[in-house]
């Protein structure tokens, strides 16, 4: 059993570690870079997925964090204020300044629950970046609308991510470089999250989400646990931020439009709330796929019908909406749910599945 | 033993209103370490508020309390449940979708201490505590007297389980006072009896014991002493016997039972 496992891990990780060349081969370059933003996303996701998987609190404007975490590498290593700090210092303290901002969202809102506390975070997340938007004058901060560039890539000592290698005859491009590095963070926060929802905190999360009166009755701290949720939620955002920021090399606000901050809660949501398999693939196919479909829109009809009718950007927002629907429809806990999440709806399912003999006995 | 000593819980005048609604009007009452103590009353009586004035999840308007020498006017709910009052609710409020054991296991929240660092690391100690929490858990179950399968969700219970689970969470934060609201609610004859026996159970093991319930016969085999509620006021308070024969009761049962 044991070796079982071992041996299936192992494959995985080579798996994992061989899938850029592999993409390279079978689709190209660009889609190595495809897979580092679904890296990014994917942490995100898991990010989100501490607050509104496991402490049930609906957060909208979560993309904040994200930005946050972009801004401080932005900021500090870009020729903007002519600062040049090392990758080691800037992203801790994207993320140090991310979980600050966790709790800064975080403390007034405490009482607040489902659609409310949706609001206020929404209203949260366009404040940051009307912020950032408008921090040009009097001082220039942020340099408005027209964003930061030249942004000092990801590197760590003389190593830099940005650059191509060649190594024993084979050349390592930065997106494959990226691919690793990103690949690495994203297993640390998959860490993270494991051995948090299985713990004494995890379980003080998924007890508020169930029943918050029940869980203070029992002496948890509510406001302590739901701010903890805020904050390593937001933590995680500001690192994937920085990242970010020093892959692009270049941020503006617009990356951080309240679109974002549905499209990461789609991911949870679509993947399977609480379970963080499910929010993994989330990420990657709500990544992959619009992608897919941007590359294969055109040419489709251009095949079928002999030119494009439909621009292939607003028919990639249709199917998306469609496909948000179906899963809906066909599975409400997720693609790949928890279990516990999974069971949540299968009372409902037999509920439905009465309703449906009902109908079937009636109709006979 | 001096009379504070004895005294683990005492209410001085509280008092609790809705807009208009007097849910509780000036009641005092103590309650003597190692008792069952009973709540009772017709419906709308106040019971439910005082458990939630005493649980702090409703804010008192008026008076004062004492609990294990402390005073509270107010008070958040987590701190009492510290301080070693636990609860069950009237109508059951287990984490429905947590397995049995896990809602015992938060329970435990209050007693441990593992934080981020230990879940992180899972140290010796968190792992220590970890399955410490799990084996406590378990010894509830067997001691509430539920035979499931742990890992049954707390929604697919039988109620009259639920009710026990509930009991067993309440009991797993250590209380020094178990205040029980109606937990006969909805069991069979039997389940009743097994209770009885479940209660007498934990009385013995050193923890006071707070009941409402409607179930007189229950009340009255169990209860050194009961207080009775009604619109809000305490109208009688003693022994199960002199109460029952109190005239102001039987004019708040029978009136209440007429309206
Ligand atoms: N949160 C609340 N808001 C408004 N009114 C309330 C609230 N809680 C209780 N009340 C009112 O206070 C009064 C006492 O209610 P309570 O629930 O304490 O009665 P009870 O004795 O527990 O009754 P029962 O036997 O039916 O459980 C009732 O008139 C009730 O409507
Ligand atoms: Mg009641």
């Amino acid at each position: 059993m044991k070796l079982h496992r071992s041996s299936g891990h192992l494959t995985l990780a080579l798996a994992l570690l061989a899938l850029p060349f592999i993409i390279d081969a079978l689709f190209g370059h660009g889609w190595v870079r495809i897979a580092d933003f679904a890296l990014l996303y994917i942490m995100l996701a898991l990010g989100l997925n501490i607050v509104v998987g496991y402490a049930g609190l609906l957060d909208l404007g979560y993309i904040a964090f994200f930005a946050v975490g972009a801004y401080t590498y932005a900021l500090l290593g870009s020729p903007q204020f002519g600062l040049h700090w090392p990758m080691y210092v800037v992203l801790p303290l994207g993320a140090l300044i991310a979980c600050g901002f966790g709790v800064l969202l975080g403390a007034p809102t405490l009482k607040l629950r489902g659609d409310y506390l949706a609001i206020v975070t929404l209203g949260f997340g366009e404040i940051i970046r009307i912020f950032l938007n408008n921090l040009n004058a009097p001082v220039n901060i942020t340099n408005g609308p027209q964003g930061i560039s030249a942004i000092d890539p990801l590197q760590i000592g003389g190593f830099s991510f940005g650059s191509s290698y060649e190594w024993m005859g084979m050349r390592v491009d930065d997106v494959h470089l990226h691919y690793y590095l990103f690949l690495a963070f994203t297993l640390l926060v998959i860490f993270v999250s494991r051995r948090l929802e299985d713990s004494r905190i995890g379980r003080a999360w998924v007890a508020i989400r169930e029943d918050e009166v029940a869980a203070s009755a029992m002496g948890i701290n509510t406001r302590n646990i739901k701010l903890l949720a805020f904050a390593m939620g937001a933590t995680f955002g500001g690192i994937s931020g920085g990242l970010f920021a020093g892959f692009q090399g270049f941020v503006s606000p617009e990356s951080f439009s309240l679109m974002e901050s549905i499209m990461v809660l789609c991911m949870v949501v679509l993947g399977g709330m609480g379970n963080v398999g499910g929010v993994v693939l989330g990420g990657v196919l709500l990544v992959a796929l619009p992608e897919l479909f941007r590359n294969a829109a055109g040419p489709v009809q251009q095949m079928l019908l002999g030119k494009v009718v439909v621009d292939p950007e607003s028919l990639r927002m249709l199917m998306f909406g469609l496909a948000l629907i179906l899963v809906m429809l066909w599975r409400p806990a997720g693609l790949w749910p928890s279990t516990q999440r999974r069971r949540e709806f299968d009372a409902d399912d037999s509920v439905l599945h009465q309703e449906q003999e009902t109908v079937y006995d009636a109709s006979k | 033993m001096t009379a504070s000593d004895k005294t683990l819980l005492e209410l001085t005048n509280v008092g609790k209103h809705f807009g208009g609604v007097t849910a509780l009007a000036d009641v005092s009452l103590h309650i003597h370490r190692g008792d069952i103590y009973g709540l009772i009353g017709p419906n709308g009586a106040g019971k439910t508020t005082l458990f939630n004035v005493v649980t702090g999840l409703y804010q008192l308007d008026s008076g004062s309390f004492q609990f294990a020498g402390q005073s509270y006017t107010r008070c958040k709910p987590h701190l009492l449940a510290q301080a070693g009052i636990a609860r069950t609710f009237q109508n059951i409020r287990l984490f429905a979708n947590m397995s049995a054991l896990e809602n015992i296991m938060v329970g435990r929240h209050l007693r441990t201490r593992t934080g981020i660092w230990g879940a992180l690391t899972r140290n010796a100690a968190a792992r220590a505590e970890e399955r410490a929490t799990v084996q406590r858990a378990r010894e509830l179950l067997e001691y509430v007297g539920i035979t499931c399968a742990h890992q049954t969700l707390a929604k697919h219970l039988s109620y009259g389980e639920q009710r026990r689970l509930e009991i067993a969470r309440a009991l797993a934060t250590e209380p020094k006072l178990l205040t029980l609201d109606e937990p006969a609610a909805g069991m069979n004859a039997t389940e009743t009896v097994a209770l009885k026996a479940l209660l007498q159970k934990i009385r013995a093991s050193g923890i006071t014991v707070l009941l409402i319930e409607h179930d007189v016969k229950l009340i009255m085999g169990l209860c050194d002493r009961v207080a009775v509620l009604d619109y809000g006021k305490k109208i009688a308070e003693g022994a199960p016997e002199e109460v029952r024969r109190d005239p102001a009761v039987i004019a708040a049962y029978l009136g209440g039972e007429a309206a």
